[in-house]
């Protein structure tokens, strides 16, 4: 792990599934996020996905690519454009700074019309793995 | 008094409501627990075998879920949030949309955690006009407890907003048209591209003008142009988004190509390069000329990608 190794990309198909059961399981209810009528009267032109399953979604890319002994301390990311269901996000990263056994990784996910999600991520790696 | 008067009014009323508590002791519906963690992952696709098994731990991500309060709302939510969002949704801000989430995990949350949390409204912005409207931003800062001891700290951003009225599609703006060029728009008004030509020393120029910049020539013909091109240069316009100028597939305000073609005969014009992706658009890409119709009063050449 050293400072500006790339992450392979990952696509993740947002399907309205994957829409709603992340909201649902994240416990988030808002209409926006599971209802198209209402998400078109209040201005979206379908449901688009909620904060809770990006960022989970960011913290699974990442400990995705650490393996599970990775332990993320600190997820912090800011949205632009919606996912909507038919989109395609595709999550790319690079390791930004590396201190001891700790990365910060920086993530962006892209659309089709444009960027969805930036973020860092700040990562633990057992002492062993770390210095991989 | 005017509008903008009462929105300022408004804007000093919600600053005041910087640091005022928005949840005080408010519990976790239900405890830490698999199933909930196992839904998670199936939702999200998580495979992390962390998450599973007798010593699993939750993902660290779900720490705001654990805050939730679905679909029967919270406990312990505060009068000042309640009437933080009450000013705001009297004032036209009733669409609300997450913009920012920060979240510091400090330990790892186990099945069984019963979470207790305390939120504080960090921020309130002043006014501010985004792509979806006009609104405020709302910061919150939430403490996340176990039996008293901190394993988390997540601040998350709303924007609060009144949506920006959707009218009809924003149409293009206008060619101006004038004694030097109007013999151009009256060729592609026939769907016919022409270049001008000096009938001095024959040199092809565009765009349109009163004299020959090769040898200062005032009179000149016209050549049709064949319409083959490719793309001398390019730029992709983000920002700001100006929907006029984006095609209907790409979203109401999304990225578009706009190119330096470099015509078969030698000119350049700039126009957009359409029905390819604008981040497909490359140099020396092979284009070819179309007429489009924008709306009953405009139709521009634009350029086509072609395979070639």
């Amino acid at each position: 792990m050293r400072a500006g190794e790339p992450l392979p990309p990952l696509e993740i198909p947002v399907t309205r599934t994957l829409i709603v059961a992340g909201a649902i399981a994240s416990r988030d209810y808002q209409d926006v996020h599971h209802d198209a009528e209402l998400a078109r009267q209040k201005g979206a032109p379908d449901i688009f996905m909620n904060i809770l399953t990006t960022n989970g979604l960011v913290g699974r890319y990442v400990t995705d690519h650490f393996g599970p002994a990775a332990v993320l301390r600190k997820v912090a990311i800011r949205l632009g454009t919606p996912n909507h269901p038919g989109d395609t996000m595709v999550l790319t990263g690079s390791v930004e700074e590396v201190d001891g056994d700790t990365a910060v990784v920086r993530v962006v996910g892209a659309n089709k019309t444009g960027t969805h999600v930036t973020g860092t991520v700040t990562v633990t790696l057992p002492a062993g793995e770390a210095a991989r | 008094m005017s509008d903008e008067q009462a929105h300022d009014e408004l804007g000093e009323r919600l600053k005041e409501f910087a640091g005022r508590p928005a949840a005080v002791a408010g519990r976790g519906k239900d405890p830490v627990n698999a199933p909930m963690i196992r839904h998670w992952c199936e939702a999200l696709g998580d495979t992390n075998p962390a998450y599973t098994g007798p010593d699993a731990v939750a993902p660290p991500t779900m720490l705001q879920a654990w805050t939730m309060g679905g679909l029967t709302g919270h406990q312990g939510r505060t009068g000042a949030y309640d009437e933080l969002l009450g000013l705001l949704d009297a004032s036209g801000c009733t669409s609300v949309v997450a913009t920012d989430c920060e979240q510091e995990y400090l330990r790892p949350l186990r099945p069984g955690d019963e979470v207790v949390f305390d939120t504080v409204i960090e921020e309130v912005s002043a006014r501010k006009t985004t792509r979806l409207g006009t609104g405020y931003f709302v910061t919150t800062r939430t403490e996340v407890r176990v039996d008293g001891e901190p394993v988390g700290i997540h601040r998350f951003r709303i924007l609060k907003y009144a949506p920006a009225p959707r009218g009809p599609r924003t149409p293009r703006p206008r060619p101006v048209v004038n004694r030097d060029n109007a013999g151009f728009w009256q060729g592609v008004a026939e769907h016919r591209l022409l270049i001008q030509r000096c009938t001095a020393c024959g040199t092809l120029r565009h765009p349109w003008l009163p004299g020959c910049n090769a040898c200062g020539g005032p009179d000149w013909d016209t050549v049709e142009a064949s319409g083959e091109g490719t793309v001398h240069s390019y730029v992709v316009m983000h920002h700001p988004p100006f929907p006029a100028f984006t095609a209907p597939e790409e979203g109401a305000a999304g990225p578009y190509a706009v190119g330096l073609i470099e015509l078969a005969e030698g000119v350049r014009m700039v126009s957009n390069v359409v029905g390819v992706p604008y981040d497909k658009v490359r140099i020396g890409l092979p284009v070819r000329l179309v007429f489009r119709r924008y709306d009953e009063d405009l139709t521009l050449p634009v350029f086509e990608a072609v395979d070639r």
